[in-house]
């Protein structure tokens, strides 16, 4: 019989474990199954320690866990990660037979366990002792008696990388341009011959969604990102910034002794000058919005 | 001079080349060309004639082998020649008789556009039958056979626009295939017997062969000169063969091809002596036919349906006289040279009357015609009296040797026998005087023909009467010729053996009997033909005269028997077939093709599906395999 | 406790993983089932390992971690490459595999 302290542990690992597997069964969504997946791998390496495979229960985490599953979640995020199955069955009859199979295995494989009368065991520790631990002990069967499997897996997965790389690699099916030919391209088309402007740059909060003002004031659209402007996450620029603008110009005028610009054409320019009000008001404003 | 054989062979061959390929640049010669190159063969054959006539009896046969034909191990087909006196005997008649129709052929078939070919085909059918009596093995005379066969195909169906015509051909060809395949199979079981076709090993080893093996062959050979020979029970084809041009009917059909089956039987003699079951057969096949032919003949209003009878019927006496052995032999063959003289002369009398009628065949229209066509009326009636037998003439040799040699068989069968020669005699009598009597007699009972032309009944030109005339002067001397100190007899003896038979009755008695009956027959006709007018619509008639004008019923049997017959038995073996085997493999197909259409559904193309295939595959193993360890 | 009650949870866990290739259509759930029966089976060789009291059983577990590695790497790039050509991962859409 093992220690109290390993049944405890069982009895817990096993409830993560097969909730873990339920879990990966049961979400709709390809990424709760994945971490539903990496919750039940976790507890299968814990099991492994306590059964003395210690170096298998690192491999588990390294290789399962750590590599295996993110390979899943990759694969996940490219294929789409709010994709989930249908609730719907196409296949008539698929999950009742599934499910009755299902009971049927286990039903059968627990009767074949039940029936194989394994009342005492042997315990690992006195073959990891014979090589000095259960590291030098697998190394020694790896590199002697299974040395030609572990080659012939070696090559093995040589070929499931290759084969990988075959399989997801895409030819270019068009030459790419040169910096050249984008430039006459862009002249012949002849919708923005020069570079888009830059989107204005404002020291309080992230601009990237505030449209550049040009010369005359009017904010260019052109300057934000088009999927800001597709998602309608561009920040309008109401009458209050741009009095803002000027009163920033006007006092920098007056602190380096300037003269003030020429006012601006337009209403919206006339608008600034006449509304007054002090900064700290104003910022309030802009952030209440 | 033997080497002269083949070109016997080769000149009619070349001449049917010509006029076959030469197209109708040989239009205008072409019946010339034939009819030379047919007298050309005709001259060579008298060369040959004279030639073996110098020699001594032994020396006589000549053999000439030209080249192996197919050589294969243990199988040589060669292509030699035999001329004996039986060969020669035929060369005579075929060339003689042949170059004679030839002639009258140039008159017979002037206004028909396609008389080049017409001599072509006549030319072909000499090379032929040269080729079937000159051969020394079996094979190389299957090879004339046939194409006796093919020239008879061909000639019956000249005028193949005629539905009537190109029907009659086909019969004929086909009725002949039944009795080719008997030869074949006669010439296939003497070479698995002998090794060999050729006639001297065969002949020679013949004794050495089982009884059995030697009746069958004899009874193939029987078979095959049934079909050519038009013997019961393949004789359904000759009536309808007149639907050929009138020399057609009075070279192939009446002088040479259909006496072929004669020939074979005659040359085969070292079989058939060897063979009683297969002579009895042959015996009562020549009186069975002798008989229906002369019936035919008595009802037939188509003048030449009625010499048709009556070549049948004396092909059946002759056919008789080859299956009564050494006794009958020369005496068929003697039998079977007058016959083609005096036959052919009468077709060709016939044809000269048609000719002058409108191609008018009812002798009900016919009638008086001794004052119109003189010629013809000699000739013809001097033909008569030769088929008849009437003392002195042709016939009469020919015949009453036959009635004596039957009677000679000796035992009840020769009483049979006897008897049955001596009622065909009278019936013969009767026909042929029913025949002259009707057409040459009597007061006119011409109809317009179905153009509205009146007839116009004239003597036919020169170039027909000749012919007419020289085959008129055989019928008339030949068989005298041919008696004179037994001439005939010592010059084929040779070849076919002769023994006399030994009659119960003598010499003298059969003739006075023969002459009586000849007498009654024409007593009889006279009295039926001669004293009262002839009814232009033929009266009802007894039932005999109903059936034999339907030939003795012959094709309602063939249908009703082997038409009838052969498809109900085919359509019953279809049924048989279909329902059986059919049933059987179809069964298997369907059930094999329902079972996969429906296992067909499981395989649905989702993977999740097969994949509980597997899972339910593997919990079935799991569970076998925990079951049997459990046991 | 007595360590058969590993593979008890071996082929619970194993059968979860079958049900769940059975009753999922997205193939990479249906990957993770797969790999899910193979842990399970990993779980009973090193059990196997620990009744028998050697390693041959570990070892084994170890080439299987390998082999699956290998099959992961190869079947998620067929995913992939079928996601490219069928904008869907559901293994019901590829479904032409009949006649």
């Amino acid at each position: 019989m093992t220690s109290t302290g390993e049944a405890v542990q069982f009895w817990v690992l096993a409830v993560v474990a097969v909730g873990g597997a339920l879990g990966m069964v049961l979400c709709r969504k390809a990424v709760h199954s994945a971490l539903c997946l990496a919750g039940t791998m976790i507890a299968l390496a814990v099991c492994y320690m306590a059964e003395g495979a210690v170096f298998l229960g690192i491999v588990q985490i390294v290789v399962y866990t750590g590599a295996i599953m993110m390979l899943f979640l990759f694969v996940v995020m490219l294929v789409g990660v709010s994709s989930a199955d249908s609730v719907k069955e196409v296949l008539k009859g698929q999950r009742v037979a599934a499910v009755l199979g299902g009971l049927g295995m286990g039903v059968l494989l627990c009767a074949g366990i039940a029936n194989a009368h394994l009342r005492d065991f042997t315990g690992v520790g006195a073959a990891n002792q014979a090589s000095g631990g259960n590291v030098p002990g697998l190394a020694r069967l790896i590199f002697t008696q299974y040395v030609w499997a572990f080659e012939v897996t070696g090559a093995l997965l040589i070929t499931a990388a290759v084969g990988a790389m075959v399989l997801t690699h895409r030819d270019a099916t068009e030459v790419k341009q040169t910096q050249r030919e984008l430039a006459e391209q862009r002249v012949r088309l002849g919708t923005q011959v020069t570079p888009l402007p830059a989107p204005g740059v404002y020291a309080r909060h992230n601009a990237v969604d505030a449209p550049g003002l040009l010369p005359d004031g009017t904010p260019a659209e052109i300057s934000v990102n088009p999927t800001l402007r597709q998602r309608g996450q561009m920040r309008q620029l109401g009458s209050d910034v741009l009095r803002r603008m000027g009163e920033l110009e006007s006092g920098a005028a007056h602190w380096l002794g300037r003269k003030t610009p020429k006012p601006r054409s337009g209403s919206e320019l006339s608008h600034v000058e006449q509304s007054g009000g002090t900064g700290s008001e104003k910022q309030r404003e802009v952030e209440s919005k | 001079m033997d080497n002269l054989i083949p070109v016997l062979v080769a000149v009619p061959l070349l001449g049917a080349a010509l006029l076959l390929c030469g197209g109708r640049r040989l239009d205008r010669v072409g019946h010339w060309l034939g009819t030379l190159l047919a007298f050309a063969s005709f001259g060579v054959g008298l060369a040959l004639f004279f030639s073996m006539l110098g020699r001594s009896t032994a020396d006589r046969p000549v053999h000439l082998n030209l080249y192996t034909w197919i050589p294969v191990n243990g199988f040589q087909a060669e292509v030699g020649f035999q001329l004996d006196q039986l060969s020669m005997t035929f060369v005579l008649l075929i060339t003689g008789v042949g170059s004679l129709i030839h002639l009258y052929s140039i008159g017979y078939m002037a206004h028909d556009e396609k008389r080049r070919r017409f001599f072509g085909f006549l030319n072909l059918f000499l090379a032929a039958m040269l080729l079937l009596v000159l051969a020394d093995n079996y094979l190389l005379l299957y090879v004339g056979w046939e194409g006796v066969g093919l020239a008879s195909y061909l000639l019956i169906g000249f005028w193949q626009h005629k539905p009537s015509a190109a029907t009659a051909a086909k019969k004929a060809f086909l009725v002949n295939r039944v009795g080719d395949v008997g030869l074949s199979i006669a010439v296939m079981l003497m070479f698995t017997t002998f090794g060999t076709f050729a006639f001297t090993p065969v002949f020679a080893d013949a004794p050495k062969a089982t009884q059995a093996t030697l009746t069958g062959i004899g009874l193939m050979l029987l078979l095959a000169a049934c079909g050519k020979s038009a013997q019961v029970p393949l004789q359904s084809w000759l009536g309808d063969a007149m639907e050929g041009p009138t020399p057609v009917s009075a070279l192939i059909h009446a002088a040479t091809m259909v006496t072929a089956g004669v020939y074979l039987i005659t040359r085969s003699s070292a079989i058939f002596n060897l063979a009683p079951a297969a002579q009895l057969a042959t015996v009562v096949v020549g009186a069975v036919t002798l008989l229906f032919g002369a019936i035919v003949g008595c009802a037939k209003d188509d003048i030449k349906k009625a010499l048709a009878g009556s070549t049948m019927s004396q092909i059946g006496y002759m056919v008789l006289a080859a299956g009564l052995g050494p006794i009958g032999y020369v005496f068929a063959i003697m039998h079977l040279v007058t016959h083609g003289f005096f036959k052919a002369g009468l077709f060709l009398g016939a044809g000269s009357v048609m000719h002058g009628m409108n191609d008018e065949v009812d002798m009900r229209k016919y009638g008086g015609l001794r004052k119109y066509m003189p010629l013809t009326f000699v000739t013809f009636g001097l033909g008569y009296l030769a088929i008849i037998g009437f003392p002195g003439l042709s016939g009469f040799f020919s015949k009453d040797k036959i009635i004596e040699a039957a009677f000679g068989h000796g035992g009840t069968e020769g009483w049979i026998l006897g008897t049955c020669t001596l009622v065909g005699a009278a019936v013969t009598a009767f026909y042929m005087t029913r025949v002259m009597l009707m057409t040459f007699f009597g007061e006119k009972r011409w109809v317009p023909d179905a153009d509205g032309h009146e007839p116009h009944p004239h003597e036919s030109p020169a170039v027909m009467g000749a012919p007419m005339v020289i085959l008129a002067f055989g019928s008339v001397f030949l068989g005298g010729l041919f008696s004179i100190n037994s001439s005939f007899v010592h010059w084929l003896s040779p070849v076919t053996g002769y023994q006399e038979g030994h009659s119960p009755l003598s010499t003298t008695t059969v003739t006075a009997c023969t002459t009586v009956v000849l007498l009654l027959g024409v007593g009889v006709a006279w009295m039926m033909y001669g004293r009262k007018p002839v009814p232009a619509v033929p009266p009802l008639g007894s039932l005999l005269t109903r059936a034999a004008r339907r030939d003795l019923l012959q094709d309602d049997f063939n249908h009703v028997v082997l038409v009838s017959g052969g498809s109900h038995l085919t359509r019953f073996l279809v049924y048989l077939e279909g329902k059986g085997l059919d049933g059987l493999v179809n069964g298997i197909a369907a059930l094999i093709g329902g079972t996969s259409g429906r296992v067909r559904k499981v395989q649905n193309g989702y993977v999740r599906s097969y994949a509980l295939s597997m899972f339910g595959g593997a919990l079935v193993l799991a569970a076998t395999t925990l079951l049997m360890r459990a046991v | 406790m007595n360590p058969v009650n590993y593979l008890y949870l071996a082929s619970l866990l194993f059968t979860i993983g079958a049900v769940g290739v059975l009753v999922r259509r997205n193939a990479i759930v249906l990957f993770m089932c797969v790999e899910l029966m193979l842990n399970a089976c990993n779980l009973a060789l090193v059990t196997f390992s620990r009744l028998h009291g050697n390693l041959d059983g570990q070892i084994i577990a170890f080439f299987t971690m390998v082999v699956a590695a290998a099959e992961v790497v190869v079947g998620l790039a067929i995913i992939v490459s079928v996601f490219r050509t069928r904008h869907s991962a559901s293994v019901d859409d590829t479904n032409l595999m009949k006649l």
